[in-house]
């Protein structure tokens, strides 16, 4: 059995957003990338399921579509123990394109399970994880929570309101995870590191496909208003601000 | 010139500092209750920050030592009393034994060093040989086939959860520290005895004990290098243990920046943010390049070390800098955070405590100026 991990270069959760000056793009020079934080507990529950199979599951891999700028993101998924990667030689324009791109890529090499984070931490578009089910001709389940296996059926939990559900889906199929799908991402060891130059990175040019969707203009939040401190003793100024001026009462 | 660090590098410092980041959460406690921090330690090796710079062969991450710095400075930016169990245990520990030790030495140690199992300590000072190192009154009589040892070791990091220790012992004192001899004592070795916990100023959660051996028997194949060479193995042990230690000062004086830097935007006084004022403000400005001084010094010695050119110098300059830096930037951390720098909550005055100690161990910052003038003088 084989897991494929669809994992996301992304900025550092931590980054300070800038756009570029037309504002229809964030400025990306001296941004941190990393492994988009759901892709990464998805890949950490992927090999936490290997460690555990007994043998069963016999390979994890991660794909990524990106230029080679995104290949220590990569690097990364290896050096915490992915087997093996692809690279699809292109900036995934949008959700559409890299679902189209990573189907294209990996439709010959029958990945029992395909694992993908619920958003990414840079446009939170959330679309990624069902296009590719559709491409790939794949059930899906979405907001996973867990899942194991069971005997020969794989048990997944999705969350719903107030709870979740459990569900069996047919092999293969794409599970699109929630956070809770491991406890924390793995720190890469020494060993990892070392290791990870030696693993397999496939790089593949990309398909011909076009975006369906483009960015037109970014707005960046309102700045916080500052904040007006009133004397503990003064309430009736305060009742005054907030009626007036707040206007919420 | 290159000042770009490699893709491995990066990977290394991120990964130190993600395991940092857990040390955050009872670093506080355990600094308060003297608590050695066992489960981190275990972690730590888990990730393979133990044996990092040990050849593969011996199970080791076959890492260079800019690596091993950037790993250390992100510890010590948290908790430098995990960063210096991890240091004595690399650049002394494993270091001197990879070094100086025979095939069947290496093979013996390092692969339980690498893996944690057994952690490495250091036995240089003594009650009356501290920064004076040749006087050394720990004999190690030569018996025929084994060498019996007796005397007291002082301040020795890692010495209760340590188990191979290094020990520095006197053969033959007429020939003062050309007598020298270097041991692999195992701590489990009759007549090895610990003694009671050091209740120190900082790095609390590191263990630092004495430990005294009486009539310990330890066989001639636990020699380290040719007989008479324990200076010199300790010496040039040091000499690369300074670079960590230096690294360690960095990484506090790092940690207590950029706790001054969040606390001087957010905190205001006389109606605007404390880093408003221009006497905050160039405080800060002050520690930034005093860091970023110490932390080329340190680069530029580990470099030296990796490309296989004397660094005795460099790792002088870079220990005596980097700590004295740590004391200066440390202080003035505490007094941006004004009273609330002085209690336990906001740590720099822990980062302040474990300042003072860089400045002591691993050779004093004067120390570090006899060599550095001692080199300059002969040129």
């Amino acid at each position: 059995m084989k897991i494929l991990v669809c994992i996301s270069n992304v900025p550092d959760t931590t980054t300070k957003i800038k756009l570029t000056a037309d504002k229809t793009a964030i400025d990306l020079a001296n941004v941190q990338w990393i492994i988009n934080p759901w892709d990464e507990l998805a890949l950490t529950r992927a090999l936490e399921l290997k460690e555990a199979s007994a043998g069963k599951i016999t390979k994890v891999s991660v794909i990524s579509v990106g230029n080679q700028s995104a290949e220590p993101t990569i690097r990364k998924a290896l050096a915490i123990g992915a087997d093996d990667a692809f690279r699809v030689n292109a900036e995934a324009k949008d959700a559409y394109f890299a679902a189209f791109q990573i189907a294209e890529a990996v439709k010959t090499e029958a990945y029992d399970i395909i694992l993908c984070g619920i958003e990414s931490s840079d446009y939170n578009g959330s679309a990624f994880g069902g296009m590719l089910a559709e491409f790939m001709d794949h059930p899906s389940v979405s907001s996973v929570s867990n899942f194991e296996f069971a005997g020969e059926v794989v048990k997944v939990n999705r969350e719903i309101p107030g709870g979740y559900e459990v569900v069996e889906p047919a092999l293969p199929f794409v599970a699109i995870v929630q956070k809770g799908i491991a406890k924390e991402p793995r720190i890469p060891s020494m060993r990892g590191i070392m290791m990870a130059r030696q693993k397999p990175l496939k790089v593949v040019e990309a398909a011909p496909a076009e975006a369906m969707t483009e960015f037109v203009a970014f707005e960046p939040p309102q700045p916080k208003a500052a904040c007006k401190m009133v004397d503990p003793a003064n309430v009736a100024e305060l009742v005054e601000l907030l009626h007036k001026e707040a206007k919420i009462i | 010139m290159n000042f770009d660090f490699t893709e491995e590098q990066i990977m290394i410092k991120q990964a130190a500092r993600d395991f940092a980041k857990k040390l955050e959460a009872d670093v506080i406690e355990r600094d308060y209750k003297a608590e050695y921090p066992t489960q981190h330690i275990k972690e730590l090796s888990n990730l393979g920050f133990l044996g990092m710079l040990v050849n593969p062969k011996y199970g080791g991450g076959g890492m260079d030592t800019i690596s091993y710095i950037l790993a250390v400075e992100e510890i010590a930016k948290i908790d430098a009393s995990v960063a210096v169990i991890m240091s004595v245990h690399n650049s002394l520990g494993c270091w001197g034994i990879e070094a100086y030790g025979t095939e069947a030495q290496k093979e013996k140690y390092l692969p339980q060093m690498v893996t944690g199992e057994k952690i490495g300590a250091f036995l240089l000072s003594e009650p009356e040989a501290g920064s004076d190192a040749t006087s050394q009154k720990t004999l190690a009589e030569d018996k025929g086939d084994y060498y019996l040892v007796n005397g007291t070791k002082n301040w020795i990091t890692n010495a209760s959860s340590g188990s191979v220790f290094l020990v520095i012992a006197q053969t033959y004192p007429e020939l003062q520290h050309h007598g020298i001899n270097a041991l692999i004592v195992d701590k489990d070795m009759p007549g090895v005895t610990i003694g009671p916990h050091e209740d120190k100023m900082g790095m609390r959660s590191s263990d630092t004990h004495s430990v005294m051996f009486n009539d310990v028997i330890v066989p001639k194949e636990n020699r380290l290098g040719g007989d008479g060479f324990g200076f010199k193995i300790a010496m040039k042990g040091l000499e690369g243990g300074r670079i960590s230690i230096a690294s360690q000062a960095v990484g506090i004086a790092q940690g207590a920046y950029e706790r001054a830097l969040q606390y001087s935007k957010e905190r205001k006084a006389f109606g605007k943010l404390l880093a408003e004022h221009q006497s905050v403000a160039f405080k800060l400005a002050e520690m930034y390049v005093k860091i970023e001084n110490a932390r080329n010094l340190v680069l530029k010695a580990a470099w030296l070390k990796d490309n296989h050119k004397p660094y005795g110098l460099a790792g002088a300059m870079a220990k005596q800098y980097a700590a004295d830096s740590a004391m200066e930037i440390t202080t003035e951390a505490v007094q941006i955070h004004g009273g609330y720098g002085y209690v336990k909550e906001y740590h720099v005055e822990r980062l302040m405590r474990e300042a003072k100690l860089t400045q002591i161990y691993e050779g004093t910052s004067e120390i570090q100026k006899i060599v550095i003038s001692r080199q300059i003088l002969r040129a």
